[in-house]
């Protein structure tokens, strides 16, 4: 049976005291011990940004790329290799900005893995500019007149995009958050958690306590996350109260099941089909 | 016999050129003659005027020729465009001139659609017609084209093949018929050292990437280089790979990427404008030492350039691709027989030195078809020596394994993720051997010299350039990758003409060794670099990496491959110089 301390990297945590990032890799350290899933099993990916230096603090495989491009190096490893359990982590800068195209295609495309973006509305490793779900007519270091650009609703855009698995998350709230991480994980196909986090450095509006006035988590027992229309009325929320938990589902095939990869041997092991390819050269004669 | 003939089939795009080039072009090689088809096409998907060349020989040949000494025209422009060159014989459809109309004196019109309604009751069988009358001109017989067209058709209904042959046959006896001693030659097989295949030089590459153990190609589309992706994705099953179309260039190579440090051999293709995307990924393949092949399929440039044509205008762009110091290694092949083996090795040096290779090829070499010897693909155990076997990390305890392990040669063992009890880390930030984030100077100095170590044992492995026929000569022209073929029949025809010249010509093109050409060439002969770009960027790369200066440059970059006849004119008029 795995623990929480089969997770345990040996790298000091470069984060700011008290960072919402923290709660984020205690959940999840939880959430993959709870489905005992030792190191070797799982590959976390991620781009660049505070958030993204969280597969170092934890111990699995680990393959932290470029700002922006750690959904396209996820797909080709969970392609290569559909033994491996694949979580791709990064930013609100990382996902919607940079890498905002490749979030597009990633749900199209649904592969499956679990990407995790901590969204603490501001860049932080870069020291306070404004993010794409940074609020309007707050006074960041790039925006001093106020952030004039309307804020990206990314659970709006997932479930428009028919993303497999859609949820919002808050860092303050651990027993929910490991919950859907597992859930997320577990799934078919790409899932996706919104994970709402307070940057306590640059992030002087969205704070711990901001949140935590808003969090309302969704009832159950009386949502059903399969109604498109309900969670694109439910994604809409945001100000007075913000709706957490499982938003959106759907029973869309993942890539694996339509490509042949699933049940069988992972592409990296398959044999070298010497007479196929001989057979190929013989066609050109 | 002594046979060189070009015959050319020009017409509208969406008209078929290239299904008749490519059936000739095989029935040719089948019939023991050597055939280099190539295709001048335009950025269009129907109209303009796109013309495929087919040059048979019983000679080996790598390149085509100028005059057409068949032409065919599909359509009243192509006739118009190409009213005063000296060709042989033009083959049109009589339906396509008005009374008494006379375009050309080698006019050999017949009514191909109406052939084509009556005998296979399609006007689009014109060109089954078109390729019977070829045939007729060239004194072949039928049956080598008929077991083609089944073999095409297989798939379908039984009538759609004998459809084919019939109206072959109607378009054969017409010009015998109505053009008796118009015979262009006499092609009844060739004897002697015969070709074996014909292929295009983007079948080639998908081959030798298949054969070395391809498990994932991502790419974006793009002119020139989507044949290759094409001809791998419709082989997915049988070969059990796994092609992805990727949102846009830099996500193919950040998936490549990925599937590569998964365990999975991996490959993307693009062109100049599509490399520019994947630059910061070639930066990041340097330093997380992840081996990758990238294809790039040359096109003129700057930015869209000419879409369709040919350039070898990339090669100091993907010489200085990618930020910071790293090593890579750039293969330009020289033809389609030299692509197949030039890909299996671009795998074999991407993974043993766990760098990004680069295959930098152009539209002259893989949209062209080229005969070639039998190509065999020895059924080698594929060499992952690179990889680190489990039972080898006995000694470095439970997740003690690490990536980036300080070594010798600068070549850290790899090991595919999923092993038991060991992690694998890769960071494109600046690591320690673990993998982890560091801000040491000393870490980083040493990171940097390991990387750089890989650099001196490649070199070792880069192959001297081809030099035809001796060290002797008192001219050597010098060119690299697709040209060879070209400048390799300028340079004989001049031989011929008693010139003491030969050819220096290079495929491994990056990294170049000081010692690359014997001294007494470099002291003696007179150097003349021949490059399908406009400011000599082979030369340049020569004399940064080796002092080598070459002068003298003859340059075309006007989208479209040389000739060898042009090009011979062109040495001819640099020596009187």
């Amino acid at each position: 049976m795995a623990t929480v301390t089969d997770y345990a990297s040996t790298d000091q945590i470069a984060w700011c005291p008290g960072c919402g990032n923290f709660g984020i890799l205690a959940s999840l350290k939880r959430a993959l011990s709870e489905l005992n899933l030792l190191p070797e099993q799982v590959t976390m990916v991620s781009g660049i940004g505070q958030s993204s230096k969280l597969p170092h603090y934890l111990k699995a495989n680990m393959f932290n790329g470029l700002h922006g491009r750690g959904l396209p190096a996820a797909a080709g490893i969970r392609i290569a290799n559909t033994a491996q359990t694949v979580i791709a982590v990064g930013g609100d800068g990382d996902g919607y900005a940079e890498g905002g195209n490749h979030f597009i295609h990633a749900m199209r495309r649904n592969v499956t893995m679990a990407y995790f973006v901590h969204n603490n509305q501001i860049y932080g490793l870069t020291k306070g500019q404004a993010s794409p779900t940074t609020d309007e007519r707050m006074v960041t270091g790039t925006t001093p007149e106020g952030s004039y650009l309307k804020p990206e609703n990314p659970l709006l855009l997932a479930i428009a995009s028919d993303c497999s698995f859609v949820a919002r998350g808050f860092s303050g709230d651990g027993e929910q958050l490991v919950s859907l991480m597992k859930q997320a994980i577990i799934a078919e196909g790409f899932s996706f958690i919104d994970i709402l986090q307070p940057c306590i450095s640059f992030n002087r509006i969205n704070t711990y306590a901001w949140y935590k006035e808003r969090v309302r988590k969704i009832d159950e027992t009386a949502y059903d996350p399969f109604d498109r229309i309900e969670a694109f009325r439910k994604a809409s929320e945001w100000g007075g109260t913000i709706p957490t938990g499982v938003l959106y589902r759907n029973k869309r095939k993942s890539y694996e099941s339509i490509k042949g990869l699933a049940g069988s041997l992972p592409l990296l092991q398959r044999p070298h089909e010497f007479a196929k390819i001989a057979e190929l050269l013989d066609g050109f004669r | 016999m002594e046979i060189d003939l070009n015959i050319s089939i020009s017409g509208q795009a969406g008209q078929g050129m290239n299904v008749i080039s490519a059936t000739l072009g095989k029935l040719f090689v089948r019939s023991g003659y050597w055939v280099f088809t190539s295709h001048d096409l335009m950025s269009r998907i129907r109209g303009g005027n796109n013309t495929s060349q087919i040059r048979v020989s019983s000679r080996a040949v790598y390149a085509p020729s100028a005059d057409a000494d068949i032409l065919v025209c599909l359509d009243k422009n192509s006739l118009l465009l190409n009213k005063d060159k000296k060709n042989r014989a033009v083959v049109c459809d009589s339906a396509m001139l008005t009374d008494g109309e006379k375009i050309s004196d080698a006019l050999l019109p017949l009514p191909l659609e109406q052939i084509a309604k009556e005998t296979g009751g399609d006007a689009r069988m014109a060109n089954t017609v078109a390729s019977g009358a070829v045939l007729a001109l060239l004194d072949m017989p039928l049956d080598g084209f008929n077991s083609l067209i089944d073999q095409s058709f297989a798939g379908k209904a039984p009538k759609v093949a004998e459809d084919n042959r019939k109206c072959a046959e109607q378009g054969y006896q017409y010009m015998r018929a109505h053009y008796q001693g118009k015979l262009i030659a006499s092609l009844k097989g060739n004897g002697s050292e015969m070709p074996k295949m014909i292929l295009s030089g983007s079948e080639a590459v998908a081959l030798g990437a298949l054969s070395a153990g391809l498990r994932f190609y991502s790419a974006y589309p793009m002119s020139p280089s989507t044949g290759v992706m094409e001809f791998l994705a419709a082989r997915q099953q049988e070969c059990g790979i796994i092609v992805e179309q990727a949102e846009d260039e830099i996500a193919a190579i950040n998936m490549a990427l990925g599937a590569s440090f998964a365990g999975a051999r991996s490959m993307t293709g693009t062109s100049g404008g599509g490399l520019a995307l994947m630059v910061e990924g070639i930066s990041l393949a340097g330093m997380i030492e992840t081996p990758l092949v990238i294809l790039d399929g040359q096109r003129p440039a700057p930015a869209t350039g000419l879409p369709t044509r040919t350039e070898q205008g990339d090669l100091l762009f993907v010489a200085h691709a990618g930020h910071g110091d790293f090593p890579k290694a750039i293969l330009a092949p020289s033809s389609a027989e030299n692509a197949v083996s030039l890909t299996r090795r671009a795998f074999s040096l991407a993974e043993k030195y766990q760098i990004p290779v680069f295959l930098l090829a152009d539209q002259y070499l893989l949209d062209s078809s080229w005969s070639a010897p039998a190509i065999s693909l020895e059924q080698h155990a594929i060499d992952r020596e690179s990889f680190v076997a489990p039972e080898h990390l006995k000694n470095v305890g439970s997740y003690g394994y690490k990536r980036y392990q300080l070594t010798e040669n600068g070549v850290s063992p790899m090991l595919v993720p999923g092993t038991p009890a060991q992690v694998v880390y890769a960071d494109s930030d600046e690591h320690t051997e673990e993998g982890h984030i560091t801000e040491s100077a000393k870490v980083r100095v040493a990171m940097v010299q390991k990387r750089l170590r890989k650099a001196q044992a490649l070199r070792k492995e880069i192959t001297p350039p081809l030099i035809f026929p001796g060290t002797e000569e008192e001219v050597y022209v010098i060119s690299w990758g697709s040209t060879l073929g070209l400048v390799r029949e300028a340079v004989e025809l001049l031989r011929v003409k008693g010139r003491k010249i030969g050819s220096i010509h290079f495929t491994d093109v990056f990294p170049l060794n000081e010692d690359c050409l014997p001294p007494h060439i470099i002291k003696n002969a007179r150097l003349i670099a021949v490059e399908q770009n406009a400011a000599g960027q082979f030369a340049q790369l020569l004399k940064a990496e080796t002092g080598i200066a070459v002068k003298d440059m003859i340059l075309k970059y006007d989208g479209r491959p040389f000739t060898p006849g042009y090009l011979l004119n062109e040495i001819e008029g640099c020596m009187r110089k």
